[in-house]
């Protein structure tokens, strides 16, 4: 029996993510998408382009611009035996929705005693870096971390693009899946049969012996280039892509710090109450004891974010922040 | 006892000329605008007004320079309307610190405390529920101001719309809504996202005095918004003014426009407001030919130096990264 290399395909995140929703609408006949300008206008990140003509306007449902209103009718379809998936354009207008995430989605599970659950799933789109200002250039997945009750996911490679969906939407529970906007033009190549994908551990996208790089989404991009500079330079990371959010794979988190010894947590939310200080807290009640330095994070400054590149650029981890705390840490 | 104020735009030769200047200005401002954005000058989000001049040049003529203007992310015309120098404009566009906003703010938001200009909101439906508390906010002072809130008819499916139009009844909040309405949302057409596409009717169900006017006839714009605002002034309460416009180029820099015929935006520009009233005021004798090419050559040099402002303006250094996050003790 011979193995043969899977065909590869090339493709972009966009084209992936389009790929697990398109999959998803095929193989499912209760899953339907709704979402602002999804349709007609194709999506605001061009996701969905096609797809209104493919699966008409039923399963493409154009909403109007009331967050609130469709993401909570996306918990009652959710109830009543549907299986929608929801566009939040971006994160920034998901603080719009926010009541019926939290106080709904999250909780109706627990509140009815176990009675009803939840299955929706929430795409939406985050983080800064193309000069959209203050209000448009959020990373709240760190946020959305906070509550029990919904998982939050973080795909940051064209597998986990196009495989996280099906995982998510067969997931009895909410499940809210944050998409870098930087990702979205991210070329490569993907196994032509790519499909589900787990949704419970984080991966080691390098493996290395001197320091635990944590990161996830955008970030593992920069936290992977910062890695092979800092290989010439006599590093050796190793490099962790969470994944998911919430609820966090500590077991990997652990095996890996406790391998290398030293923890530098890479996050584009806020530094003060981010995940990173969530992941940082893990490791001192789980791992204190193996760690020869103090864990360190880059993670974006505290200010809205500016709209000029130079500033913009100032305000976000960066690979160059990145390599700089590594040699902090190890000392060189 | 209230005596019907004197509310008809007077159109005298000097105040014609003046409000065919300011849909002037807005217009060449915003094609400069377009030009820089290619060239990479203007970065991010760049939303353009072209087509709906008349609705910023009317309103702003019958405002006292006292009250407060809240508009969209799509506000570079009122912000020249409202009197902020076209320097400052196009300086913030370039996110350089001689801008508006010092840079920070970039196309979306212009704001100006000499103008009382609270802002471009780029969150639809954000700017309606502070231009409530502005107006209730003068109101509690027993200062005449009020304020003017402008925004797309999209914002109108949003919660924040019908809470604002509730609260600003109840308390008879001194607050013109200006909504402009040009039929598409994104890609989103009027009729797929609203059931009663009478945007004004919704003004009545919350008992609020509304009107609608067209959008492209600027003297129908002032004339509407002189009545708006003496009926706000005597204290009677808001008003809602709705003026129906088209814009003529995309939603944005990155929009093909699918969603749309391009005869239906040719047969809009057949009524272009610039033209029909410079055309009208050709044909009343008030204006002529001679009189349009001063005023395109001094616009021209307006822009033409606000770009020079632009170009010499500063970066403000990284240094200052983190100002403007809170007030400086003792300095409010
Ligand atoms: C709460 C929120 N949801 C979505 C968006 C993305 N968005 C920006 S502008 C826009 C269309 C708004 O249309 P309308 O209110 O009619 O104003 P126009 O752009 O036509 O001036 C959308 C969907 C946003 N900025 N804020």
């Amino acid at each position: 029996m011979s193995e043969r290399a899977p065909e590869q395909v090339a493709t972009t995140y966009r084209e992936a993510v389009r790929a697990g929703l398109r999959e998803a609408l095929q193989r499912e006949p209760r899953a339907f998408l709704m979402g602002e300008d999804i349709g007609r206008y194709g999506g605001c990140y061009a996701v969905t382009k096609g797809m209104l003509d493919e699966f008409g306007p039923e399963r493409i449902r154009d909403t109007p611009l009331s967050e609130s209103g469709f993401v909570g009718a996306g918990i009652g379809a959710a109830m009543a035996g549907m299986r929608p998936i929801v566009e939040v354009m971006t994160c920034n207008f998901s603080l719009l929705c926010l009541d019926q995430i939290l106080n709904n989605a999250a909780t109706i599970r627990h509140m009815s005693g176990g009675q009803f659950s939840v299955p929706i799933v929430i795409r939406m789109a985050t983080g800064a870096g193309r000069q959209l200002a203050a209000q448009h250039s959020h990373s709240l997945e760190g946020w959305y971390a906070h509550i029990p009750g919904i998982r939050v996911l973080a795909p940051a490679t064209l597998e986990d693009g196009r495989g996280m969906l099906w995982t998510a939407m067969n997931d009895p529970d909410p499940v809210l899946i944050f998409e870098n906007i930087m990702l979205y033009n991210m070329g490569g190549t993907i196994d032509a049969a790519a499909g589900a994908v787990d949704i419970d551990r984080a991966v080691v996208r390098r493996p290395g012996r001197d320091v635990s790089l944590l990161t996830y989404g955008g970030s593992l991009w920069k936290t992977l280039e910062a890695a092979a500079t800092l290989k010439e330079q006599g590093i050796d990371a190793e490099v962790i892509d969470l994944r998911t959010l919430r609820p966090l794979d500590d077991a990997t988190i652990m095996e890996s710090v406790r391998k290398t010894r030293r923890a530098v947590i890479v996050d584009e939310g806020w530094r003060s109450g981010s995940i990173s200080a969530e992941i940082a807290t893990r490791i001192v009640e789980q791992a204190f004891w193996s760690l020869d330095a103090p864990i360190t994070r880059v993670c974006t400054e505290e200010v809205p974010i500016p709209y000029p590149k130079h500033l913009e650029d100032a305000a976000l981890p960066s690979r160059e922040k990145i390599e700089a705390a590594v040699r902090k840490v190890v000392g060189r | 006892m209230s005596a019907t104020p004197d509310v008809k735009p007077r159109l005298s030769r000097e105040h014609s000329l003046s409000l065919l200047r300011q849909m002037l200005r807005i217009r060449r401002f915003e094609e400069k605008c377009a030009e820089l954005y290619t060239q990479e000058k203007i970065r991010g989000f760049l939303h353009l007004y072209i087509g709906e001049e008349a609705i910023a040049a009317g309103v702003m003529a019958a405002l006292s320079p006292e009250d407060a203007i809240i508009a969209t992310y799509r506000e570079h015309g009122h912000a020249l309307a409202s009197g902020i120098s076209m320097n400052a404009v196009m300086a913030e566009m370039y996110g350089k610190q001689e801008g508006s906003s010092r840079g920070r703010g970039g196309s979306m938001h212009i704001f100006n405390a000499a103008a009382r200009f609270f802002g471009g909101n780029a969150i639809v439906g954000g700017g309606l529920p502070p231009a409530v508390g502005l107006g209730l906010g003068y109101k509690m002072q027993g200062l005449p101001h009020l304020a003017v809130c402008f925004f797309g008819e999209g914002a109108v499916a949003e919660g924040e719309f019908h809470e604002s139009l509730n609260l600003a009844a109840l308390w008879k909040a001194p607050v013109l809504f200006v909504c402009e309405n040009n039929l598409y949302a994104m890609g989103t057409a009027l009729q797929i996202s609203e059931s009663e596409t009478e945007i004004h009717q919704k003004a009545s169900s919350y008992r609020i005095k509304s009107e609608s006017v067209d959008g492209m006839d600027v003297v129908a714009v002032e004339a509407a918004a002189r009545r708006a605002v003496a009926f706000v002034r005597q204290g009677q309460g808001p008003y809602f003014l709705e003026c129906k416009t088209y814009r003529f180029r995309a939603h944005s820099m990155f929009d093909a426009q699918l969603y749309r015929k391009k005869e239906e935006v040719e047969a809009w520009k057949q009524r272009d407001p610039i033209k029909r009233f410079g055309d009208w005021l050709k044909v009343i004798g008030l204006a002529h030919d001679r009189d349009f090419q001063a005023m395109e050559s001094e616009v021209a040099a307006e822009v033409t130096a606000s770009v020079a402002f632009a170009e010499a303006g500063t970066w403000e250094p990284v240094s200052d990264l983190l100002r403007d996050v809170y007030t400086p003790k003792g300095s409010a």
